[in-house]
């Protein structure tokens, strides 16, 4: 049980690097607290696998210092720490049973062989793998191997944090809610730090008390799901979670008014000190941005209209930039005009992409 | 619904039926013809049946213990030289180099010795392991070791199984690698998650991987090995004495030597079969272990 502490790490694969170009991981300070659930979101070649390697010891950080529970392990080998990690592609020793799977990482660890039975049964009953422990694991499906690897790190006692390396990537549709679900309840039952890679939000947002958004080498923002959604510290944050994304538009704010190409709209506070010379722009989400009738609110043009089932969503245009707005039950657009209105509560200002604060507001 | 009958299709595999009757089943019952018969030249011939297969798996006859003597020494060579070229094989592997332009470098110096051609392996050994000017037969004597390839047995046999092995280790090692090469880095890391030691990642994770290049390698070693001819021709010839006599050089002493046309042909037949009963074993067993995967929809 630990908590892990990432003390101005810094990480590049460069032997010599020279400027912050040739870190993929740009300075990152961060608490994982003990027995949170935390997921690291972020596109592809962020550099979230990085520091997930970082953290299990299997890349050693450039600058910086990791520490479990104040403990220094920037140098300590990856089995020397209590971490378990489980892959993108499941690992299983083909050779093997699913018992003897699970019993491996006891067995190299010299635990007594009545307590690696008693530990491999306990968790392979707490993830439904009793019926096929005695079954070669190379024969088994993608999530049960997944399952396998996840297991190999939960029967060591000693665990501290288990890390996930996008492991649902090669897992059929249906059966990653199920194991979403399942990962949901060990961590419930088990007390224990899970640290969750991933690019899909979806995954994210629904395994995590915690979200953790990095972009480019740097962490971006870290929040609650519902933080990430109503207070985007970043425009990558607005862009990155939602689904459409939040608009982001050019504007110029003078007192509570900020101007979309001459279009006044209402804001909740004022931004004094907005830097001079920086580029500012205004965020709301779609979910913030209602169709109304041509004439009421903002003038906007329609493009189209998807019908996403549970909502409908307008494709349109602000003075000539692309957006998108939720359309009200009931409401039906004759021709390309309409009006826009928005919820001046949810609406952010942005100054070269980081949220600035309002002053004076409600 | 009547099937239409159209005879035009044998045309089709006619030229095939053309291609195999003139490279393998006429040749192959020329040898068949010769084994039922006897000749004592001029072209005339006397039926003899089954009597030289019967002669040839009697061990108690001249032919047949000649037969048995080389099959065995035979097996013994194939035996020695796969007890060896695997492990090492393996070994060499392991330390190969896994990335930058060491790799090139290793994989040129490696495959040199596959380039060579047999005959010269024969007598770059032939010359190499000479007593009186070979560097490594002179050297030998003078450290004060009785080495002499021409006159001992065991040092004849030390050679061309050294020989071999710098010959072929590197066909082993380079499947060897090419198998190692194909697993994921994902293995490696969860075997140092799960405190693996060097051993156990050996015997768990790059033994298992490495089966099927090796069962590849030690089919083509073993019979390569077991038809081996040039390189212990050009080396020793047979000798000394008949101590390197394999089945192949017994062969040719026999028909080419001799002139005995129907114990040579049924002495080929019976080490063509052995040959083919060996591949169909090993064909089976490799084709099993690749169903197994596919069954699993994992990729050979």
């Amino acid at each position: 049980m630990a908590s892990i502490t990432l003390d101005h790490l810094a990480h590049a694969y460069r032997p010599d690097p020279r400027g912050p170009q040739d870190y993929q991981l740009k300075e990152i300070n961060h608490v994982w607290r003990q027995g949170g659930a935390y997921a690291l979101l972020g596109p592809s070649g962020c550099g979230k696998t990085t520091l997930l390697n970082i953290i299990s010891g299997l890349v050693t950080p450039t600058t910086g210092r990791i520490l479990f529970d104040g403990r220094d392990v920037t140098h300590l080998p990856t089995e020397a720490r209590n971490i378990a990690q489980v892959f993108q592609f499941p690992v299983v020793y083909d050779t093997m049973t699913v018992r003897e799977n699970l019993a491996f990482p006891l067995k190299n660890r010299h635990v007594p062989r009545a307590d690696i039975v008693r530990r491999v049964e306990e968790i392979a009953s707490r993830l439904d793998l009793s019926a096929v422990l005695d079954r070669k694991a190379q024969n088994l499906t993608a999530d049960a191997k997944q399952k396998i690897s996840l297991g190999r790190g939960l029967v060591r006692a000693d665990v501290a944090a288990i890390l996930f390396d996008e492991p649902l990537t090669v897992i059929d549709p249906h059966l990653k809610w199920q194991l979403r679900s399942s990962l949901k309840e060990l961590h419930r039952a088990l007390d224990l730090t899970m640290i969750y890679v991933t690019h899909d939000q979806t995954e994210a947002l629904t395994f995590a008390d915690t979200v953790v958004v990095m972009h480019d080498g740097s962490v971006v923002q870290t929040g609650s799901p519902e933080e990430l959604f109503l207070r985007p510290a970043h425009t990558f944050v607005g862009h990155f979670i939602g689904s459409p994304g939040m608009n982001v538009l050019p504007a110029e704010v003078r007192g509570r008014t900020a101007y979309i190409e001459g279009i006044a709209i209402a804001l909740p506070c004022a931004y004094p000190a907005l830097p001079a010379g920086a580029r500012i722009e205004l965020g709301v989400r779609p979910e913030f941005a209602q169709l109304a009738r041509a004439g009421s609110g903002l003038p906007v043009k329609v493009r189209r209209i998807d019908d996403l089932g549970r909502t409908r969503i307008a494709r349109i245009e602000i003075a000539g930039h692309a957006a998108a707005a939720t359309v009200p039950e009931g409401l039906s657009i004759e021709g390309d005009a309409a009006g826009l209105k928005l919820d001046p509560a949810q609406i952010h200002i942005y100054a070269d992409g980081a949220l600035v604060a309002g002053e004076g507001g409600v | 619904m009547e099937k239409p009958i159209n005879n035009r299709a044998w045309l089709l595999v006619a030229p095939v039926f053309l291609i195999v009757a003139f490279s393998a089943i006429l040749p192959i019952m020329t040898v068949v013809n010769y084994s039922v018969q006897d000749t004592f030249g001029n072209n005339q011939f006397f039926w003899n049946g089954l009597g030289w297969f019967q002669e040839l798996l009697d061990p108690s006859t001249e032919l047949g213990g000649r037969f048995f003597a080389a099959l065995w020494r035979n097996l013994a060579f194939s035996a020695i030289i796969l007890a060896i070229e695997v492990p090492l094989g393996i070994l060499v592997a392991l330390s190969m180099p896994r990335e930058g332009w060491k790799v090139a470098a290793t994989l040129v110096v490696m495959a040199l010795p596959l380039l060579i051609p047999w005959n010269v392996v024969g007598t770059i050994w032939q010359v190499f392991a000479r007593a009186d000017i070979g560097l490594l037969g002179y050297g030998l004597n003078w450290l004060g070791i009785d080495y002499n390839y021409t006159g001992d047995t065991l040092s004849a046999w030390i050679t061309i199984v050294v020989m071999d092995v710098w010959h072929w280790t590197s066909l082993v090692a380079l499947l060897c690698y090419a198998g190692l090469k194909s697993i994921p880095d994902a293995y490696y890391q969860a075997a140092r998650i799960d405190g693996a030691s060097r051993w156990a990642i050996f015997t768990t994770i790059q033994l298992p991987k490495m089966k099927r290049v090796l069962l590849i390698a030690v089919l083509l070693r073993f019979m390569d090995s077991f038809m081996i001819y040039t390189e212990p021709f050009v080396l020793t010839g047979g000798g000394p004495g008949n101590a390197t006599t394999f089945l192949s050089i017994d062969l040719v002493k026999l028909a080419l030597g001799q002139f005995d046309l129907g114990k040579a042909a049924a002495m080929s037949l019976v080490y063509n079969l052995i040959v083919l009963a060996v591949c169909w074993v090993f064909y089976t067993v490799m084709t099993n272990t690749g169903s197994e995967r596919a069954d699993r929809g994992e990729p050979a």
